[in-house]
């Protein structure tokens, strides 16, 4: 055993996160924690890290046993370098002074590693979160750890970066390197865990061997089953809503064109790079763009200007939870009101009591796992977070809600409930634009799916489609 | 099911806990009680008020800045240059009185929309604009004033009397402002949105908060505060210094962390602002009250604020 943990007791102000959960790791095996947002996975994490110290409980480590931990919040300082942040705080020397050619070069053979082809002079903040996250990753591995922590880290990835790091941890587990993985996604789960330990409201309810049913591990998890992943309910579609006219900024994305109508989930698939997340955020007036023009509800919406959009009726969950979703240093109850916090004032005066209503009455439905409505955004877990960026968007109930990448790090029970949420708006003729990663997601919830890849729509297919078909039109090349 | 929306305890114990510059008042006060007997005497408390209004008023306009994410220099600056604008165009323009306030009021809030552009329109990092402004303001005092001080004219001076003997103007003037400085962070869309601002403006903008406009808003009203501060200040003294209020500014600005704000934004109250101000004000008191040197004076105010940061981060971390 590299590390076993017994009996630990964890409370914060009012939740009990963790209650008498025993944990261990052996040497070779990749162990699976699984559980609901909330659940208290995190927590577990951070007591095994030492970051937090339990109430109650021991964790035991056997002798010279490192441990590399990749929590779920990134922890990179984003000003800085990627070589920078690979060696933050034990950069290589020469003479007392910072040998950049070597940090450099180390840097890059990190790097290669992983998988990802980035210049190591290149300021994290400039980094997708995905990429942000694959050098996060390298930098636990250049540790040498004999248990290695992944924290959600698939939750920011793509199909490619998966298996890549699934890869990697077979590798390592081949090594005789103890690993603890927290994941989402069922089908990791089955692909690498050697043991499944699921934790329910704070304790630990069972652990499954090495090959358990998704439909076991998801009983366990919620203490139900989920009849059905993908609860999308089609209708006949309206008028255009949402029009994107040949759009096109030098260097990231060309001639991009699409529409949605009422009552449609147009769905937007794509590669890493392939310009979705830049597409969105320039139709929404957060950066600029050359060429082009987008419409809602046929009336044009002004450039670079968020405001004049939200007007317009365009709404936009951001990937980047905790860089432009949230507000982490306001309460749950705020962060759920911000949107709606103009439209419902009146004479510059907050409508307080009817924010507090409506904020309440979205927590409920999105069952986000809080002691209330004052209590810092930021004590609640990654999932449950997300699930208020969702919810601010929600309340505000736009014409066109542009989603990029909403579920990720949400449990499989919270999914079902966001996607019955996107089912209520187009049933009330809204119209709903989804970008993301999650294959499954994509085909699963659109009625329409536009392919992207290398900034350019490669191609548009019908609801119902295979993945197949999909990263065909996604790995499309294009003559220069 | 595991959602619940319930609401939070909160206990006396806790209110304390969570507010260390309360707790740090009460301890002072008590001290001070022991250690100088005329402390407690009514008087003196009066005089603790009106020393406070000053720092109290210009503080509110602070938190604004802070809670938003900025910082304001030019606030003393800005406080006198007002009361000399509003002494000068009674004393030397001939102006009526409240047109004469009225002119001085509105010079802050002209530096305050100067200050506020250059920072949201202009992208200059509100150190330095502020920082530009403190010069240009006070040079300007000196210019207007030509070096010498200005009788003020009979409103502003009553800014700075006694309604009765018992109730100085001042103190009424700082309760009025906290009154509005909580009003509008809690209840107006301008308040709750330099929360937004402040924790994380990237967010704000992508919820569609006007962040420019806001920020316009946020240095106007810290201009006026400062201006208002400024007539306060010349009132109790019936004159319009040129060299009023130097350094204020920090003052305000420890006011404002010492009452639990954070520099980095986006946390901060106007009930912590004002027992910040307090807590300054009754530390100047009562040092004066046992005779300690001013030279000893501004040490021991140092070493009281960097505790009092000092105290609130550890016990922010430990949570
Ligand atoms: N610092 C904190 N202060 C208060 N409550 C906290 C804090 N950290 C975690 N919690 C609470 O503890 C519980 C467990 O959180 P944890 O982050 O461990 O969940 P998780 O299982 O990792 O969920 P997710 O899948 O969403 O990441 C949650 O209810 C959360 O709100
Ligand atoms: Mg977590």
């Amino acid at each position: 055993m590299l590390l076993s943990a017994r009996n630990i007791t964890k409370s914060f102000t009012g939740v009990k996160a963790l209650d008498g959960v025993d944990f261990d790791v052996r040497p070779g095996e990749v162990h699976v924690l699984l559980g609901e947002n909330g659940a208290g996975k995190s927590t577990l994490v951070k007591v095994l890290a030492g970051v937090h110290s339990p109430d109650r409980g021991t964790v035991e480590r056997s002798a010279g046993t490192r441990l590399a931990v990749i929590h779920q919040e990134l922890t990179l300082v984003p000003r800085l370098s990627v070589a920078e942040n690979l060696y933050l705080g034990r950069p290589p020397r020469r003479f007392g002074i910072v040998d950049k050619a070597r940090m450099r070069q180390g840097a890059k053979r990190l790097l290669d590693r992983v998988g990802l082809s980035v210049d190591p002079d290149t300021a994290v903040e400039d980094l997708g979160i995905a990429q942000q996250q694959m050098v996060e990753i390298a930098r636990a591995l250049d540790l040498d750890a004999q248990v290695l922590v992944l924290d959600e880290p698939t939750a920011v990835l793509t199909g490619t970066e998966t298996d890549r790091l699934l890869d990697i941890m077979a590798d390592l587990r081949g090594q005789g390197v103890g690993l603890v993985f927290i994941t989402h996604h069922l089908d990791e789960i089955r692909r690498i865990a050697d043991r499944v330990t699921v934790l329910r409201d704070g304790r630990s309810v069972g652990v499954l061997p090495r090959g358990a049913s998704v439909r076991r591990m998801i009983e366990l998890m919620v203490g139900r089953t989920i009849s059905e992943q993908y609860p999308r309910r089609r209708q006949d579609p309206g008028e255009v809503l949402l029009k994107v006219d040949g759009l096109t900024r030098d260097g990231a994305f060309h001639d991009v064109s699409f529409h949605v109508r009422a009552g449609e989930v147009v769905g937007v698939a794509g590669l890493v790079g392939a310009g979705r997340t830049e597409v969105v955020r320039a139709a929404f007036g957060v950066d600029r763009y050359d060429s082009g023009r987008v419409e809602v509800a046929g009336e044009p919406v002004p450039r670079h200007d968020v405001r004049a959009a939200v007007r317009a009726g365009l709404g936009l969950v951001p990937e980047d939870r905790k860089g432009q979703g949230l507000v982490l240093t306001s309460t749950v109850g705020d962060n759920l009101g911000l949107v709606t916090l103009r439209s419902t004032a009146r004479a510059g005066l907050v409508d307080r009591r009817g924010q507090r209503e409506r904020a309440r009455g979205m927590a409920e439905a999105l069952r986000v796992k809080t002691s209330g409505l004052d209590q810092p955004v930021r004590e609640l877990s990654g999932g449950n977070q997300q699930k208020v960026v969702i919810g601010k968007w929600l309340l505000a109930d736009p014409k066109v809600l542009v989603l990029d990448e909403p579920t990720r790090g949400v449990d499989v029970g919270a999914k079902v409930e966001i996607y019955e949420l996107v089912n209520r708006m187009t049933a009330a003729g809204r119209a709903v634009l989804l970008v993301s990663s999650d294959l499954p997601e994509v085909i699963g919830m659109s009625d329409r799916i536009v392919v992207m890849a290398h900034g350019r729509v490669a191609g548009e297919l019908p609801a119902g489609t295979t993945q197949d078909k999909v990263m065909a039109l996604a790995v499309q090349e294009f003559p220069a | 099911m595991s959602s619940t929306v319930g609401s939070r305890r909160v206990s006396v114990r806790e209110a304390l806990a969570d507010n260390g510059a309360l707790a740090g008042l009460l301890v002072l006060v008590v001290a001070l009680s022991v250690s100088a007997p005329t402390f407690l005497s009514t008087q003196n408390l009066l005089n603790v008020g009106v020393q406070a209004a000053v720092v109290a008023v210009l503080a509110f306009g602070s938190t604004f800045v802070i809670v938003s994410g900025g910082i304001d220099l030019s606030v003393g600056s800005v406080a006198a240059l007002s009361a000399m604008v509003g002494a000068w165009s009674s004393a030397e323009a001939g102006l009526p009185g409240p047109v004469a306030l009225l002119l001085g009021l509105l010079t802050g809030v002209v530096a305050g929309l100067v200050n506020g552009a250059l920072v949201s329109y202009g992208r200059l990092p509100a150190f330095i604009a502020t920082l530009a402004m403190l010069s240009v303001a006070r040079g300007l005092t000196l210019v207007v004033s030509q070096g010498s001080p200005t009788t003020t004219p009979d409103v502003v001076s009553f800014l700075g009397s006694d309604l009765t003997p018992y109730l100085p103007v001042p103190l009424l003037v700082m309760l009025v402002f906290f009154g509005i400085t909580g009003f509008v962070l809690s209840r107006t869309y301008s308040g709750r949105a330099m929360y937004a601002i402040g924790g994380n403006e990237e967010a704000a903008r992508l919820s569609g908060i006007d962040t420019r406009r806001q920020k316009l808003v946020v240095y106007a009203l810290s201009g006026l505060f400062a201006a208002v501060a400024g007539m306060l200040l010349a009132g109790r003294l019936s004159s319009a210094g040129p060299q009023a209020a130097v350094g204020y500014e920090l003052d305000a600005i420890a006011a404002v962390v010492i009452g639990g704000a954070s520099l980095s934004g986006g946390v901060g109250r106007a009930t912590g602002t004002l027992v910040g101000a307090l807590v300054l004000a009754v530390l100047r008191n009562g040092l004066n009250q046992m005779q300690v040197s001013p030279f000893w004076q501004q040490v021991v105010i140092g070493a009281v604020i960097a505790l009092a940061v000092l105290l609130d981060t550890l016990r922010r971390r430990t949570r």
